[in-house]
Order: C-alpha cells, then sequence, then structure tokens
C-alpha cells in the first residue's frame, strides 16, 4: 500500500510546479462555469421555468463540473503513462515488482486528486463570490454532502477504470491517440459532460443510464444539488459499484492480454 | 519574397503536411471521427436542449444552429490555416523557430506552412448539417445580401480567430510559459458563441466587442440575416477585424523583435 | 570574412528554487538574475578557414552562433559578415549561411528525404541545374544513393546526420555552422562527416565553424581553435598553442597531453570556467 501511496504523493508534487497553468486553468474554469450559467438562465427563462432541473440545481451542477475537471473528465490522460506505451519504456514499468495495473491506477487516481485538489479550491472560491443567481448552492443536507462525498469516490474509481480500460486499449492499436479521441468525444456526452443527463429526452436517457458513463459524475453532482434524492440514490450507487468492478475487472483481463503481446513482440 | 511566390511555396509545404499525415492514415481518419463526434456532441446537445422550448430571446432552433454553424466553420478555417500559431509555443520550445529565422523567407509562411493539418476540417462535416437545418427552419430570407452576410460572418470569423491565434502565439515571446490562457478566448468562442452573444446579457456584449470584437462577426450581423435589423451596414461589420487583425500583428512584430534580443 | 568586434549579450534569467514552498511563493513574486553571456567578444575569421569553437556548457557558444546567424540581436558591439550585419540584414544574410544543429533536424519526419531537398530547393530559390549539380555532388560525397528515397524516421542517425549536413549545404552557403555534428554517431559516420567537411572547405573554400564537445572533431577539423569561457575569449590560436596553453598552466607531462580531452579539461579547471 505504501508503495501506492508514493506513486501518489510523487505525481502530486510534480503537480504544484506550474503556475501559469494553474491560472489558466482557473480563468478557464470561471469563464467556462460563468458562460454556461449564464446560457442556461436564458433558456430557463425561454422554457417558462420548466426545465427538468431547476435553475439553482444546474448552476451546483455546473461550478461542481468545472471544480472538479480534473477529477472526472474521461479525455485527459497520463501523458507519462501514454508516453509509455508508444515509446516503449513500459517495459521498465514491467521490471518493477508490482502489478503494473495497480501501479497505474494508483497513479491515475494520485494525478487527478491532486489536481482537483489544486483546482478546485480556487474555483469553488470565486465561484461563491458569483452574484446570485450564479452561485452556487450548497449542499441541499448534510446527509446529501455525505452521500455526494461517497458517490464521487465510487465515481472517480469508475472513471480511472475506464480510462486504464482505454490505455490497454492502446496496446492493440497503431494509433493510440486516434483511438482516445473517439471513445472519449462519445463518452463526453453520455457522461453528462456536455449537458446533464436529465436534459436528454426520455428515450436517450434510458439508454444513456444503462451504460456505465451515466455514473461516473452525474451521480456525485446531481445528488449534491438535490436533483437525485430519496429511493433514486440507493441504486445508482449500486449501478456505480457494479460498473466500478466490471470496468476493473475487463482492464484487468485486457491487460493480461496486452502483457502477453508485449512479452511476445518485445513491445 | 513576391506573393506568388509565397503561395507556390505555401501549397508546397501544405502538400507535404498532408503526405505526412497519409503515411498514419488509421490514424488520420480515427483524430478525424474523434473531431466530428466531439461537434457532433454540441450539436446534439443544443437539439436536446430546444426539445424544452421554442424560442431563446427570440432565436429559434435554426438560428441558433445557423449561429452555431458559422462559427464552427470560422474556427474550422482557422485552425486548418492558422494551427501553426496554436502549436507555436512547442516550436519554439524545440528550437524549431531559431531554424525558421535561419530561412530567407517569411517566418509566418513557414509556421503556419509546416503546420498545416488537414486532420482539423472533422468539424466541417458537423458545421454543413448545421448549416444546412439551419438555413432551411432559421428566420432568414435567402436572398444575395444575406448570403454575402454570411460568407462576409465565416471570412471575418476566420480572421478573428486566426489573430487570436497570432496573438497566443506572441505571447511566446514575453517569458510566458503557458500561452493557453489564449484558448480561454479562441475556445471559449467557439464552444459559447454558439448562441447569439446577446443572450448572455450586457456584460458579455461589452466584452465581445470592446475587448474582441465577436459581435462584430456574430451578433451584428446576425441581426441583418435573420431580418431583426434592416440597418445593412450591420452587415459589413465583419470587415472591422482586419483592424484587430492588423493589431495582433503589430504586438507579433514587437514580439519577434523581443525574440531576437533576449532569445528563448 | 567575419569580424566580431566588443560584443556583448546578456539574459535576465528567472530563479527557480526547488522545494513545495519555494514553488507556492514563485506563483506571486519572481526573482531575476542577469547573466552575462558574452562580455566584449571580439575576433576575426578569414574566409575558407576551419574554425573550432569550444568552451563548456553556457560558455556563450551558442549565443555567438545565434548572432553569427541573425537570430540574436546583441546589446552591444558590432558583427559584420561579409560587409553584411546579420542581424539587420537578416533575410539576405541567411541565404549564404549553412547551419547544422547536431541535436535537431531540419529533415521532415515521416516524408523520403529527398521531397525534404526538394522543398529547401523552394524556400532558397535555388535554380532547377544549380540544384541538380549540387545535389549529385552531395549525393556522391556522402554516398547517399541509397537513402535519399527513405523517409527521414527509418534512418540511421548517421545517415541522418549525413542528410543534415546536406541539406544545409543545397544552397551553396560560403559559411558553416556545425553545431556538435558527431554527438552520437557510430565511428564510420563520424569519419565520413569529417572527412567530407574537409573536402567541402577544401574545394569550395567554404568557411567551417564548428562547435562540439568531441576534441578529436577539433584535432581533425579545425585548423585554429578558439576558446570561450564565461563569455570572453581565453584563447585564440592552433591546437598547439592549445596544448602549450595547458602545459603552462598545469605542470603536466608530456603523456598527458597526448589526450587532447585532458588538456582541455585541465585548461578548463585552470582558468576557471567550468
Amino acid at each position: 500500500m505504501r508503495k501506492y501511496y508514493l506513486f501518489f504523493r510523487l505525481r502530486f508534487a510534480a503537480g504544484v510546479q506550474y503556475r501559469m497553468a494553474a491560472i489558466t486553468a482557473l480563468t478557464t474554469q470561471l469563464v467556462w462555469g460563468l458562460m454556461e450559467c449564464l446560457a442556461y438562465k436564458a433558456i430557463a427563462e425561454a422554457s417558462g421555468n420548466s426545465l427538468p432541473m431547476n435553475y439553482s440545481a444546474i448552476v451546483s451542477y455546473i461550478w461542481l463540473k468545472e471544480a472538479l475537471l480534473a477529477l472526472f473528465n474521461t479525455w485527459a490522460a497520463d501523458n507519462d503513462i501514454f508516453g509509455m506505451i508508444l515509446n516503449g519504456d513500459i517495459s521498465y514499468e514491467m521490471c518493477r515488482p508490482l502489478s503494473v495495473y495497480s501501479m497505474w491506477f494508483s497513479r491515475t487516481v494520485g494525478g487527478r486528486v491532486s489536481e482537483a485538489l489544486l483546482r478546485c479550491i480556487p474555483v469553488l472560491l470565486c465561484a461563491f463570490l458569483m452574484p446570485y443567481p450564479y452561485k452556487p448552492g450548497l449542499p441541499v443536507s448534510m446527509e446529501a454532502f455525505a452521500l455526494f462525498l461517497l458517490t464521487a469516490v465510487f465515481a472517480l474509481g469508475v472513471t480511472v477504470a475506464f480510462c486504464m480500460l482505454v490505455y490497454i486499449l492502446c496496446f492493440f492499436t497503431l494509433s493510440p491517440q486516434g483511438w482516445r479521441m473517439v471513445l472519449t468525444g462519445a463518452i463526453d456526452f453520455l457522461s453528462g459532460n456536455i449537458i446533464p443527463l436529465p436534459f436528454f429526452p426520455q428515450g436517450y436517457r434510458k439508454i444513456a443510464e444503462l451504460l456505465p458513463f451515466a455514473y461516473m459524475q452525474n451521480v456525485p453532482f446531481r445528488i449534491y444539488c438535490g436533483d437525485l434524492a430519496g429511493a433514486d440514490i440507493p441504486p445508482a450507487i449500486l449501478k456505480q459499484i457494479f460498473w466500478f468492478l466490471v470496468l476493473t475487472l475487463a482492464g484487468m483481463l485486457a491487460w493480461k492480454q496486452a502483457e502477453k503481446r508485449i512479452i511476445v513482440q518485445g513491445g | 519574397m513576391n506573393i506568388r511566390k509565397s503561395i507556390a511555396l505555401y501549397t508546397r509545404y501544405a502538400s507535404v503536411c498532408v503526405k505526412s499525415v497519409m503515411q498514419y492514415k488509421l490514424s488520420f481518419l480515427l483524430m478525424l471521427i474523434g473531431r466530428v463526434i466531439l461537434s457532433f456532441n454540441e450539436f446534439i446537445a443544443i437539439k436536446f436542449l430546444f426539445s424544452g422550448f421554442v424560442e431563446i430571446r427570440g432565436y429559434s432552433y435554426g438560428d441558433v444552429l445557423l449561429c452555431f454553424s458559422i462559427i464552427q466553420i470560422s474556427f474550422t478555417l482557422a485552425e486548418l490555416f492558422g494551427n501553426g500559431f496554436k502549436v507555436f509555443s512547442s516550436m519554439v520550445k524545440r528550437g524549431e523557430f531559431d531554424r525558421i529565422l535561419l530561412r530567407p523567407c517569411s517566418p509566418i509562411l513557414q509556421i503556419i506552412g509546416t503546420r498545416f493539418e488537414i486532420g482539423r476540417t472533422g468539424p466541417m462535416i458537423t458545421a454543413a448539417v448545421t448549416l444546412v437545418i439551419g438555413m432551411r427552419t432559421g428566420n432568414v430570407a435567402w436572398d444575395a445580401g444575406a448570403v454575402f452576410t454570411l460568407v462576409l460572418m465565416i471570412a471575418g470569423g476566420t480572421l478573428l480567430f486566426i489573430g487570436l491565434f497570432l496573438l497566443g502565439a506572441s505571447f511566446c515571446f514575453f517569458s510566458i510559459e503557458d500561452t493557453s490562457i489564449i484558448n480561454v478566448l479562441t475556445y471559449g468562442a467557439k464552444s459559447h458563441g454558439k448562441y447569439p452573444i446577446d443572450i448572455y446579457g450586457k456584460g458579455i456584449m461589452r466584452f465581445c466587442t470592446y475587448i474582441i470584437p465577436y459581435t462584430l462577426i456574430q451578433y451584428y450581423p446576425l441581426q441583418y440575416l435573420l431580418g431583426r435589423t434592416t440597418q445593412w451596414r450591420f452587415a459589413l461589420y465583419p470587415m472591422g477585424i482586419v483592424v484587430f487583425l492588423a493589431l495582433c500583428y503589430v504586438v507579433w512584430r514587437i514580439g519577434v523583435r523581443n525574440y531576437k534580443s533576449c532569445g528563448a | 570574412m567575419i569580424t566580431m568586434e566588443n560584443v556583448c549579450k546578456s539574459y535576465k534569467v528567472a530563479k527557480r528554487n526547488a522545494g513545495f514552498g519555494e514553488a507556492c511563493k514563485a506563483l506571486f513574486r519572481r526573482e531575476y538574475e542577469v547573466i552575462h553571456a558574452l562580455n566584449k567578444l571580439s575576433f576575426t575569421i578569414q574566409d575558407g578557414e576551419m574554425v573550432g569553437y569550444i568552451g563548456p556548457n553556457g560558455a556563450g557558444k551558442s549565443s555567438t552562433i545565434k548572432i553569427l546567424s541573425g537570430i540574436l540581436t546583441p546589446d552591444s558591439g558590432t558583427c559584420v559578415i561579409d560587409g553584411r550585419i546579420p542581424w539587420k540584414n537578416r533575410t539576405e544574410h541567411v541565404r549564404h549561411i549553412g547551419v547544422v544543429f547536431g541535436q535537431r533536424s531540419q529533415l521532415w519526419w515521416d516524408i523520403p528525404v529527398i521531397d525534404s531537398f526538394e522543398l529547401l530547393k523552394e524556400i532558397y530559390s535555388i535554380s532547377t541545374p544549380q540544384y541538380n549539380n549540387k545535389l549529385e555532388e552531395l549525393t556522391q560525397l556522402l554516398q547517399l544513393q541509397e537513402i535519399l528515397k527513405t523517409p527521414t524516421r527509418q534512418l540511421s542517425l548517421g545517415q541522418r546526420m549525413r542528410c543534415e549536413v546536406a541539406a544545409s549545404l543545397l544552397h551553396e552557403p560560403k559559411l558553416l555552422f556545425l553545431d556538435e555534428p558527431t554527438i552520437g554517431l557510430d565511428a564510420v559516420s563520424k569519419l565520413a562527416v569529417r572527412d567530407f567537411i574537409r573536402k567541402i572547405n577544401r574545394e569550395h573554400k567554404t568557411t567551417v565553424i564548428l562547435t562540439t564537445h568531441d576534441m578529436q572533431d577539433i584535432e581533425v577539423i579545425a585548423e585554429r581553435v578558439i576558446l570561450i569561457g564565461r563569455g570572453q575569449i581565453l584563447l585564440d590560436g592552433t591546437l598547439d598553442a592549445l596544448r602549450h596553453a595547458a602545459l603552462n598552466t598545469e605542470d603536466g607531462t608530456a603523456e598527458e597531453q597526448i589526450n587532447l580531452d585532458r588538456v582541455v579539461a585541465d585548461l578548463y579547471r585552470k582558468l576557471n570556467i567550468l
């Protein structure tokens, strides 16, 4: 366990280094958040305030999305890992007395958590300074906040397990960047990153909720803002756990195959 | 160096770039598809959102799609031709800019020439689809004036984005390590410019007129295009972007001079 | 002819300290220090000379090369190359110089070498007969026949460097800068590149300025050595003069001098420029 912790810390320290990058990210996220809030304001007025989510819930959702972007986005990959796969340095990783899957998993989690912790504080701070109604709300209840934290952990698990699958897929193709773009492009939408899932028309929403991507950021964010509440929560959590296990297992099996391939072909 | 030679050289560069990319056909194809999907996401988002209402601040679904499409086309064209400026900081880091200065032809020509990326055209497919829907369902009377306005909006938009890329590239010269701050203005405009700017309120309108002149290529000519005003001069506003581009170029020139006196 | 007189150049560099605390501090405030890369540098190089330009890392070698090639403007001093001031008439100037960076490539990675050459033909507006002649000559001297049709990415380092050198000479420059041209090359390629440089110098009277850490390069190519340290010229003369300098500053034995690396290392240490 300690070994994984060290990987986590190493990545954490590396994340602190960049100052301009931090300022850029903050500006970007504030602009994005504010513009989305403004757009939904117009949309809310246009629809006569009969949106599938109430406006203050949307605002909270948007700011959480911006603040925790580093944690839950599906498109950002650990470039070091990608590099290793592309240039063959993977052989070094395999020489270490650890399971590569667990090592990369903890590394990716470490990278995401460190970046998110660094970035979410300034984003949230600024967001809470926004004038009403563009200011995120507090969690609807203490209970909801606790559930938010819990489901956020599972959501991260599902997200990272999925990213691992994408990494591993890279061993089987000549165009890892291309596949990554295609896969993450579709998932961006299905995870509720472009518009929240409740805005999907019924039929599409049903389909989206059958897929693992609805159990990433969608669950914690909507619990936080009270859109997902009561009896709907336990099944959502169960599905999160289910998809986490399925994706992790799939990832491990795929890694076994990839490993064989590397040994046979020499990386 | 005269213009004809410059064009010949640019074409040469572009064809070499295409040839290089075609060495990796699968990659090229996947990147293209990926970009189509990403832009399609935005389109679907608008479609889904509009299932809940008919008009947003007086703009119909078709009007918004038209607006979305124009911004997509402008951005895609700007990326296609100005990609070199976008990735310029990496060129400087790798010493490529030094190499460029060692050659007896225009640095700008070499920068944009060597980074011509045909794969960037993916979003054009989405843009074409949305343009057709927008043209059919939007509130536009398609006469010569409307077509002219549309073309001018796209041309102005392309130049505006190229100007922003150029501005971002210039940042490298002023010891700014990370030039991606410009992305707020470029990608930001691309993804939020799908709605006419006035829906975002007065403050944003002012910023988009006096700081970065987005309204010149979007809000004002759009008013004319959609027949919301009879002021035909609004249709000519995109021409004002030339001034903006010239200002960006001045910053670039100062930057290059600074680079030559400070090194990288 | 190249004349450099009292050329000075200094940079402002942001200080960066390690550690979490320092990284946080750097978020708000930055400290700068001024580095004098070149301090009243003067030398003259005649047409057709082959000069080795040596010095430890950070001595000011690359600043000099950048000034000579017109991509860096000095703070003060004058520099005239064949009547041109490099940074003032840059476009005109670079037509007449060729530069090889051993650690970087000017060839397109994914396309055959010959395509990169054709592109250079356009860039330098070389006329077709002139280009064909030159290509023919370079192909023969550097034995490029086999590799011209190969994409750069498939070439070995040695093959690639031969192509790089050829690419820098297509427009028949009168002045050639070589920046570590033999770095990482195998013995055969090293010899080939060195041999070739001597040949073109002999046949075309090309002035060659070579920076390198490989003392054998210097031994084989350079008739004259300029040693730079802390932005100043510390020694300008033949290889023998270099050996003498090392001998005078240290009670070294004749045996030690045989190894040129040793001579240079001793010199660096004695001159306190490391």
